[in-house]
């Protein structure tokens, strides 16, 4: 019995919807989102009432009624309130994540800082509160007079519970308590019918019926709402009031109990009168009899006939339940899993490669050319489910993206710059795991942008800029990476100051060496700040370094492009998984080496361009390449072979060749991280295990172009003298 | 915890419910509840002790109720607690039942 279940799903749920009433918040201009964001905090209302989380029922009602007004119209959102509802946003967010960590209470300074800002709330609220759902009174019925409960029609709720809820740890209980703040339940008849006798009871399955007659105000989805958790499971049908009989006659001929016994608790419930039930259920059996046969005609048709409803009626309203019919069976097509489970059928999959990859090799060996289509079919059937396992892993950066929206509006507006944040390549899409990782340094930049890079705005109209700053988040995917820039319009890196800065730290001897880029790029060594002032966003000193290792670990690099006045550009670049990639595999002497495949551009015979072998450039169709041999970065002992091949991989902008002994075409690699020792080594990214048990080393291609550019920066000031 | 203790009341013998009477010990209640009725088709269940009464705990008393009819024999529910009545309430189940409930002075 998994009684958590159900509110592990609603602690998922509540934390999207608070996601997604967030990005309302920050673009409250459109009544959609007012909706959205109403719709959100009522849900998560409704769904905590079903667990009986009452802090967060009551804070999430009083934040509801204000979003009610201003839904109304009757209440402006200006941005005191929005700041106000941001505030109640992240309480709800609190309040949800202390639920997670098994807190249900709440702890004393939530507890404080939920009262402080329902305080702050108070003035929005309506002097008198709203009669349909006074939050406190979650148990106690209702009074309400008797001569409106005989004008006012009610809702027909009929609900048919299904078998499981009360071992998924749902009560009807709780429906009906929470049904009871909603309005007043005017009717209710228990069906238990479906209780079996003798040893048939399992007393753990639900058999209860519930015919239930509601006075509320409330619009339809609100009541649907309600049983959102059971809506799977159980037969639910909900009748507005004032509906035409035959919807009624139709919810007797549907459900599994007598006509009469169902008929004459819609009577009761004043949904019928007598009258009405007589006639109808008299004609259909009328019918039945004339025509011989036990089926009659359709309920429907015999009112139409009748001349009850016009026909038009019955149509729109049938059209709309095959309209709800359809959209639960768009919300069945997502389906969430746990991450865990799905890094575990990951992990299967990469076994299942380095198995496949085995299997080849032996059938290889082999002369059984069934054996050999046997395993092709296999490694075909393999290679797509690896990509259908990842596939399943790729997550939409965008979700990453919009949470930005938050920060860059709260940063800048504790700074005093208003500033507009673009948004490009949302539907980008890359491993889950990178995702996770990726949002500590983006927020650093993306800081680190706002505080130092776009300057105030007295700054930018004296520079002549439009007095709003601009950042732009922008993701796309090129040559096997993702690309992800971070962009602002402000002042760009100061070069001078960098160096300084760089030189009164000792971290640079001789300053006249560097490169333009090479200056950019001190602003990734640890301890590296020019921050004049340190505020208490950024500019603590742990900066850039801690981004740059964090790009790294996950076998990313970072550009810098920047313009003194105009802004600065960094540029992330990152694999698109962590787990499995196509590779290449190459030979020196004895050791096989892996290159991932994206990055290949072409192999060539090294035979013809050996002309500059002593400043390692080739002549590549009249390209210059800097090459390096692996041969020499790893120190291989051996004769050097006759034929060398070259490798061109590609990096970004950057390109160079990879000399090697031999070329040994495509294979599917898991990729295996390498141990402690290995760490310090240069130019080796994991290791893998080849299908006959040995290991090969993957390539770590973005250093060893960086190692085999350095070279040819360091050679040739030398080669200058010489010439 | 659900536990049931034998009473004599005025020398009739009572079983007493008490605890929770909820999903978690439906189960068990159902068990225990049989074994009784099978020694004795009458029985007199006093519910003064139940803390919580859930659907399900509903669903076993109804379930002993028609069980015990069955074996012509009969269960009452007497000394309804504060919880069986707001559960009772609630489902609208008092009248299935049939048993009389006394309301306290409070």
């Amino acid at each position: 019995m998994d009684l958590d279940q159900a509110k592990q799903t609603f602690i998922i749920e509540a934390h999207e919807l608070l996601d997604a009433m967030e990005e309302s918040l920050l673009a409250p201009e459109s009544s959609e989102a007012v909706n959205a964001m109403f719709r959100a905090v009522h849900t998560i209302k409704g769904s905590a009432g079903l667990f009986g989380l009452d802090p967060i029922v009551r804070f999430a009602h009083t934040v509801e009624s204000v979003m009610d007004r201003v839904r109304a119209g009757s209440l402006a959102f200006d941005p005191d309130l929005v700041n106000l509802i941001l505030a109640c946003h992240d309480h709800l967010a609190q309040q949800i994540s202390e639920l997670q960590e098994g807190d249900d209470a709440g702890s004393p300074e939530t507890i404080a800082e939920g009262d402080a800002l329902l305080a702050r709330l108070l003035p929005y609220l309506e002097t008198v509160p709203r009669p349909a759902a006074p939050p406190t009174t979650l148990v106690t019925h209702e009074s309400h007079p008797h001569e409106e409960e005989d004008d006012q029609p009610c809702w027909h709720i009929s609900i048919r519970f299904g078998p499981d809820i009360l071992r998924q740890g749902m009560d009807p209980l709780s429906f009906l308590r929470y049904l009871q703040t909603l309005g007043s339940i005017t009717h209710l008849t228990p069906l238990l019918d479906r209780l079996p006798a003798g040893p048939d009871f399992d007393p753990e399955r639900c058999y209860l019926g519930l015919e239930i007659d509601l006075d509320t105000k409330v619009e339809r989805q609100v009541i649907e709402d309600v049983f959102e958790f059971v809506r799977e499971d159980s037969q639910i049908r909900i009748i507005p009031p004032r509906s035409k009989v035959e919807e009624y006659i139709q919810l007797i001929r549907e459900l599994p109990e007598g006509d009469h016994y169902l008929g004459e608790i819609l009577v009761k419930g004043k949904c019928l009168t007598p009258k009405d039930l007589e006639e109808a259920l008299g004609t259909q059996r009328q019918e039945a009899f004339e025509d011989g046969t036990v089926q009659g005609r359709m309920l429907g048709t015999i009112v139409i006939q009748d001349q009850a409803v016009p026909p038009a009626v019955v149509a729109a309203a049938l059209d709309k339940q095959k309209k709800a019919k359809e959209k639960t069976g768009h919300e069945v097509k997502v389906v969430k899993v746990q991450a865990e489970k799905l890094d575990r059928l990951v992990d299967l999959v990469g076994e299942l490669v380095i198995a496949g990859a085995t299997a080849n090799t032996l059938a290889a060996q082999g002369t059984d050319s069934r054996v050999l289509e046997a395993t092709a079919i296999l490694g075909k059937l393999v290679e797509e489910i690896r990509d259908n396992a990842l596939s399943l892993r790729m997550v939409q950066i965008g979700e990453t993206f919009s949470r930005f929206r938050r920060i860059v509006r709260d940063v800048g507006q504790e700074l005093g710059k208003p500033i507009e944040l673009e948004i490009r390549g949302a539907e980008t899409e890359l491993d889950k795991s990178i995702v996770e990782k990726l949002s500590d340094p983006l927020m650093h930049v993306v800081r680190n942008s706002i505080d130092h890079g776009i300057e105030s705005q007295e700054v930018r109209r004296a520079r002549g800029k439009p007095a709003t700053g601009s950042l732009s988040l922008n993701a796309f995917h090129e040559s096997g990476s993702i690309v992800i820039e971070v962009a602002d319009d402000g002042g760009g890196l100061n070069k001078q100051r960098i160096l300084a800065k760089a030189v009164e730290r000792g971290l640079v001897q001789d300053p006249s060496s560097l490169t333009d880029q090479d200056i950019t790029n001190l602003i990734f060594e640890p301890g590296f700040s020019t921050a004049d002032a340190v505020s208490n966003l950024s500019g603590r000193g742990v900066g850039m370094d801690v981004v740059k290792r964090n790009i790294d670990e996950l076998r990313g690099t970072i550009e810098v492009e920047t313009y003194e006045g105009a802004g600065t550009t960094l540029r992330f670049r990152l694999p698109l998984t962590l787990a499995i990639i196509d590779g290449f595999r190459v030979g020196v002497e004895d050791t096989f080496y892996v290159i991932p495949l994206d990055m290949v551009i072409e192999c060539l015979d090294l035979g013809p361009f050996l002309e500059s072998e002593q400043n390692h450039l080739i002549n590549l169709r009249g390209e210059v390449l800097p090459f390096l041999r692996l041969r020499e970065v790893f120190e291989t002992r051996g004769a050097v072979p006759a034929r060398e091949r070259v490798v061109v991989v590609q990096f970004g902008e950057l390109r160079a060749g990879i000399v090697v002994d031999r070329l040994m075409g495509e294979f599917q690699t898991v990729i295996k991280p390498l141990g402690e020792l290995f760490r310090s080594v240069k130019g080796l990214g994991g290791s893998t295990i080849l299908g006959s048990g040995e290991v090969a080393l993957i390539l770590d291609v973005p250093q060893l172009i960086q190692l085999a550019v350095t070279r040819k920066h360091a050679l040739q000031p030398r080669l200058s003298t010489v010439s | 915890m659900f536990q049931i203790t034998r009473i004599k009341d005025n020398g009739h013998e009572i079983l007493q419910l008490s605890g929770d009477l909820t999903i978690y010990s439906a189960a068990e209640a159902r068990h225990e509840l049989e074994t009784h009725l099978s020694q004795h088709p009458t029985l007199v269940l006093d519910l003064s002790e139940i803390d919580e009464l859930d659907t399900s705990g509903v669903q076993v008393l109804l379930w002993l109720k028609r069980e015990a009819a069955a074996r012509v024999g009969a269960l009452s529910l007497v000394r309804h607690s504060p919880a069986v009545v707001e559960t009772f309430d609630l489902l609208h189940v008092t009248g299935i039942f049939g048993d009389p409930i006394l309301i306290g002075p409070a």
